[in-house]
Protein backbone atom coordinates (compact mmCIF):
# COMPACT_ATOMS: atom_id res chain seq x y z
CA UNK A 1 0.00 0.00 0.00
CA UNK A 2 2.77 2.55 -1.11
CA UNK A 3 2.76 4.54 -3.92
CA UNK A 4 6.04 4.50 -6.05
CA UNK A 5 5.77 8.40 -7.63
CA UNK A 6 8.45 10.69 -6.72
CA UNK A 7 6.48 13.94 -6.82
CA UNK A 8 3.74 12.45 -4.64
CA UNK A 9 5.90 11.26 -1.96
CA UNK A 10 7.53 14.36 -1.78
CA UNK A 11 4.63 16.41 -1.97
CA UNK A 12 3.20 14.02 1.00
CA UNK A 13 5.98 14.45 3.14
CA UNK A 14 6.33 18.21 2.68
CA UNK A 15 2.41 18.68 3.47
CA UNK A 16 1.94 16.31 6.40
CA UNK A 17 3.64 18.25 9.33
CA UNK A 18 1.45 21.18 8.23
CA UNK A 19 -1.96 19.42 8.14
CA UNK A 20 -1.01 17.72 11.15
CA UNK A 21 -0.36 21.18 13.20
CA UNK A 22 -3.33 22.75 11.26
CA UNK A 23 -5.26 19.31 13.12
CA UNK A 24 -3.89 19.52 16.02
CA UNK A 25 -4.52 23.93 16.43
CA UNK A 26 -8.42 23.29 15.41
CA UNK A 27 -8.46 20.58 18.19
CA UNK A 28 -6.75 22.79 20.92
CA UNK A 29 -8.94 25.86 19.94
CA UNK A 30 -12.20 24.25 19.75
CA UNK A 31 -13.83 26.26 22.61
CA UNK A 32 -12.17 29.77 20.83
CA UNK A 33 -13.07 29.11 17.17
CA UNK A 34 -15.29 26.97 15.10
CA UNK A 35 -14.15 23.50 14.93
CA UNK A 36 -13.00 21.53 17.21
CA UNK A 37 -12.56 17.92 18.64
CA UNK A 38 -14.69 15.95 15.78
CA UNK A 39 -12.91 18.62 12.89
CA UNK A 40 -9.68 18.89 14.15
CA UNK A 41 -9.53 14.85 14.65
CA UNK A 42 -10.22 14.40 11.54
CA UNK A 43 -7.98 16.63 9.95
CA UNK A 44 -5.19 14.79 11.70
CA UNK A 45 -6.23 11.21 10.57
CA UNK A 46 -6.44 12.62 7.36
CA UNK A 47 -2.59 13.17 7.63
CA UNK A 48 -2.10 9.60 9.05
CA UNK A 49 -4.01 8.18 6.65
CA UNK A 50 -2.44 10.58 3.56
CA UNK A 51 0.93 9.24 5.10
CA UNK A 52 -0.19 5.45 4.81
CA UNK A 53 -1.67 5.61 1.12
CA UNK A 54 1.51 7.09 -0.19
CA UNK A 55 4.36 6.26 2.39
CA UNK A 56 3.16 2.78 3.20
CA UNK A 57 1.94 1.75 6.73
CA UNK A 58 5.52 1.37 8.19
CA UNK A 59 8.09 4.69 9.25
CA UNK A 60 11.33 4.54 7.31
CA UNK A 61 12.60 2.72 10.19
CA UNK A 62 10.59 -0.15 9.13
CA UNK A 63 8.67 0.08 12.32
CA UNK A 64 4.70 0.05 12.25
CA UNK A 65 2.56 1.95 14.20
CA UNK A 66 -0.36 -0.03 13.93
CA UNK A 67 -1.20 -0.52 17.28
CA UNK A 68 -0.70 2.94 18.52
CA UNK A 69 -4.18 4.14 17.23
CA UNK A 70 -6.15 1.42 19.02
CA UNK A 71 -3.83 1.79 22.14
CA UNK A 72 -5.03 5.66 21.66
CA UNK A 73 -8.33 4.70 21.01
CA UNK A 74 -8.48 3.95 24.66
CA UNK A 75 -6.63 6.49 26.14
CA UNK A 76 -9.12 8.97 24.75
CA UNK A 77 -11.95 7.55 25.96
CA UNK A 78 -10.50 7.10 29.37
CA UNK A 79 -9.29 10.38 29.52
CA UNK A 80 -12.77 11.91 28.87
CA UNK A 81 -14.12 10.17 31.71
CA UNK A 82 -11.74 10.47 33.71
CA UNK A 83 -12.35 14.08 33.55
CA UNK A 84 -16.04 13.47 33.78
CA UNK A 85 -15.27 11.85 37.50
CA UNK A 86 -13.63 14.90 38.86
CA UNK A 87 -17.35 16.43 38.89
CA UNK A 88 -18.16 13.16 40.80
CA UNK A 89 -15.24 13.37 42.91
CA UNK A 90 -16.36 17.18 44.34
CA UNK A 91 -19.51 16.31 44.97
CA UNK A 92 -21.63 17.90 42.05
CA UNK A 93 -21.86 15.24 39.17
CA UNK A 94 -20.40 13.20 36.53
CA UNK A 95 -19.20 15.57 33.58
CA UNK A 96 -19.73 18.66 35.75
CA UNK A 97 -17.40 21.90 34.65
CA UNK A 98 -17.94 24.69 36.20
CA UNK A 99 -20.50 23.73 38.97
CA UNK A 100 -17.56 21.62 40.29
CA UNK A 101 -15.77 24.49 40.78
CA UNK A 102 -13.14 24.42 38.04
CA UNK A 103 -11.45 27.78 37.42
CA UNK A 104 -13.18 28.86 34.31
CA UNK A 105 -9.83 31.42 33.48
CA UNK A 106 -9.98 34.59 31.14
CA UNK A 107 -12.43 34.29 27.92
CA UNK A 108 -11.05 33.85 25.00
CA UNK A 109 -7.76 32.45 26.50
CA UNK A 110 -6.55 28.95 25.08
CA UNK A 111 -6.40 28.04 28.96
CA UNK A 112 -10.30 29.21 29.99
CA UNK A 113 -13.43 27.24 30.21
CA UNK A 114 -12.58 25.01 33.00
CA UNK A 115 -12.34 21.27 31.56
CA UNK A 116 -14.04 22.14 27.93
CA UNK A 117 -10.14 22.49 26.13
CA UNK A 118 -8.75 19.12 28.10
CA UNK A 119 -12.35 16.93 27.32
CA UNK A 120 -11.74 18.05 23.71
CA UNK A 121 -7.91 17.09 23.24
CA UNK A 122 -9.52 13.24 24.35
CA UNK A 123 -11.81 13.60 22.14
CA UNK A 124 -9.83 14.76 19.19
CA UNK A 125 -7.35 11.78 20.25
CA UNK A 126 -10.09 9.33 20.30
CA UNK A 127 -11.47 10.82 16.76
CA UNK A 128 -8.25 10.15 15.06
CA UNK A 129 -7.77 7.16 16.34
CA UNK A 130 -11.12 5.81 15.02
CA UNK A 131 -10.35 7.39 11.72
CA UNK A 132 -7.68 5.94 11.26
CA UNK A 133 -7.74 2.27 12.71
CA UNK A 134 -11.16 2.42 10.52
CA UNK A 135 -9.13 3.02 7.69
CA UNK A 136 -5.78 0.74 8.32
CA UNK A 137 -8.23 -2.32 9.36
CA UNK A 138 -10.57 -1.59 6.24
CA UNK A 139 -7.84 -1.29 3.41
CA UNK A 140 -6.06 -4.78 4.46
CA UNK A 141 -3.23 -3.17 6.81
CA UNK A 142 -3.75 -6.03 9.24
CA UNK A 143 -0.75 -7.83 8.22
CA UNK A 144 1.42 -5.31 10.35
CA UNK A 145 -1.08 -5.12 13.02
CA UNK B 1 -46.90 -2.89 -13.03
CA UNK B 2 -44.31 -2.83 -9.99
CA UNK B 3 -42.70 -0.17 -11.70
CA UNK B 4 -45.94 1.98 -11.76
CA UNK B 5 -46.54 1.24 -8.17
CA UNK B 6 -42.86 2.17 -7.11
CA UNK B 7 -43.30 5.58 -9.16
CA UNK B 8 -46.63 6.31 -7.69
CA UNK B 9 -45.75 5.62 -4.25
CA UNK B 10 -42.44 7.97 -4.61
CA UNK B 11 -44.04 11.00 -6.20
CA UNK B 12 -46.88 10.81 -3.27
CA UNK B 13 -43.76 9.94 -0.80
CA UNK B 14 -41.96 13.44 -2.67
CA UNK B 15 -45.08 15.50 -2.53
CA UNK B 16 -45.95 14.76 0.84
CA UNK B 17 -42.19 15.80 2.11
CA UNK B 18 -42.66 18.62 0.04
CA UNK B 19 -45.63 19.90 1.61
CA UNK B 20 -43.67 19.59 4.26
CA UNK B 21 -40.55 21.96 3.57
CA UNK B 22 -43.34 24.37 2.06
CA UNK B 23 -45.14 24.36 5.40
CA UNK B 24 -41.59 25.20 7.48
CA UNK B 25 -40.63 28.41 9.11
CA UNK B 26 -38.27 30.39 6.81
CA UNK B 27 -34.60 30.67 7.35
CA UNK B 28 -34.10 33.06 10.63
CA UNK B 29 -37.65 33.54 11.58
CA UNK B 30 -38.05 35.07 15.01
CA UNK B 31 -41.35 33.23 15.31
CA UNK B 32 -39.90 29.73 14.50
CA UNK B 33 -40.66 27.30 17.08
CA UNK B 34 -37.30 26.48 17.66
CA UNK B 35 -36.67 30.09 18.83
CA UNK B 36 -37.56 29.43 22.29
CA UNK B 37 -35.71 29.64 25.72
CA UNK B 38 -33.00 27.17 25.10
CA UNK B 39 -31.01 28.77 22.54
CA UNK B 40 -31.90 32.16 23.97
CA UNK B 41 -29.90 30.44 27.36
CA UNK B 42 -27.26 28.81 25.33
CA UNK B 43 -26.49 31.89 23.37
CA UNK B 44 -26.84 34.19 26.26
CA UNK B 45 -25.25 32.87 29.41
CA UNK B 46 -23.37 30.02 27.50
CA UNK B 47 -19.71 32.15 27.60
CA UNK B 48 -20.53 33.35 31.34
CA UNK B 49 -21.35 29.80 32.46
CA UNK B 50 -18.94 27.50 30.46
CA UNK B 51 -16.07 30.13 29.28
CA UNK B 52 -16.14 28.74 25.84
CA UNK B 53 -16.60 31.16 22.87
CA UNK B 54 -17.46 29.13 20.88
CA UNK B 55 -20.59 27.68 21.43
CA UNK B 56 -20.79 24.79 20.15
CA UNK B 57 -17.99 23.27 22.01
CA UNK B 58 -19.83 24.53 24.70
CA UNK B 59 -22.68 22.28 24.42
CA UNK B 60 -21.04 19.47 23.38
CA UNK B 61 -18.63 19.51 26.07
CA UNK B 62 -20.19 20.99 28.63
CA UNK B 63 -24.04 21.22 28.87
CA UNK B 64 -24.18 17.74 26.97
CA UNK B 65 -20.90 15.76 27.70
CA UNK B 66 -22.85 13.09 28.68
CA UNK B 67 -24.23 12.87 25.49
CA UNK B 68 -20.87 12.97 23.67
CA UNK B 69 -19.35 10.60 26.00
CA UNK B 70 -21.86 8.28 24.19
CA UNK B 71 -20.56 9.82 21.15
CA UNK B 72 -17.54 8.57 21.86
CA UNK B 73 -18.65 5.01 22.44
CA UNK B 74 -20.25 4.62 19.35
CA UNK B 75 -16.82 5.38 17.68
CA UNK B 76 -15.29 2.78 20.31
CA UNK B 77 -18.28 0.29 18.99
CA UNK B 78 -17.51 1.02 15.30
CA UNK B 79 -13.91 0.02 15.37
CA UNK B 80 -14.34 -2.65 17.46
CA UNK B 81 -17.07 -4.31 15.39
CA UNK B 82 -14.88 -3.76 12.47
CA UNK B 83 -12.16 -5.64 14.22
CA UNK B 84 -14.35 -8.79 15.43
CA UNK B 85 -15.98 -8.56 12.39
CA UNK B 86 -12.30 -8.66 9.84
CA UNK B 87 -10.65 -11.04 12.61
CA UNK B 88 -13.89 -13.48 12.07
CA UNK B 89 -13.02 -13.45 8.45
CA UNK B 90 -9.49 -13.87 8.78
CA UNK B 91 -9.94 -16.99 10.79
CA UNK B 92 -10.82 -16.62 14.55
CA UNK B 93 -11.12 -13.73 17.02
CA UNK B 94 -7.14 -13.72 18.76
CA UNK B 95 -5.42 -15.10 15.86
CA UNK B 96 -1.67 -14.01 15.75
Amino acid sequence: MAVNDLILRTVTRLIIPFIQVMGIYIVVHGHLSPGGAFAGGAVVAASFILGTMVLGPTSSSGRSWGNIGRVMESVGGIWFIVLGLVGVLVGTGFLSNQAAGIPAGRTGLMLSAGLVPWMGIGLGVKVTATMVSLFRGLAGGQEDD
Amino acid sequence: MRRAVAGLAVAILGVLLMMVVVGMPAFGDPAAPMNNELPERFLGEGPDETGALNIVAAIILDYRAYDTLGEATVLFAAVASMMAVLAAAKGGYGRE
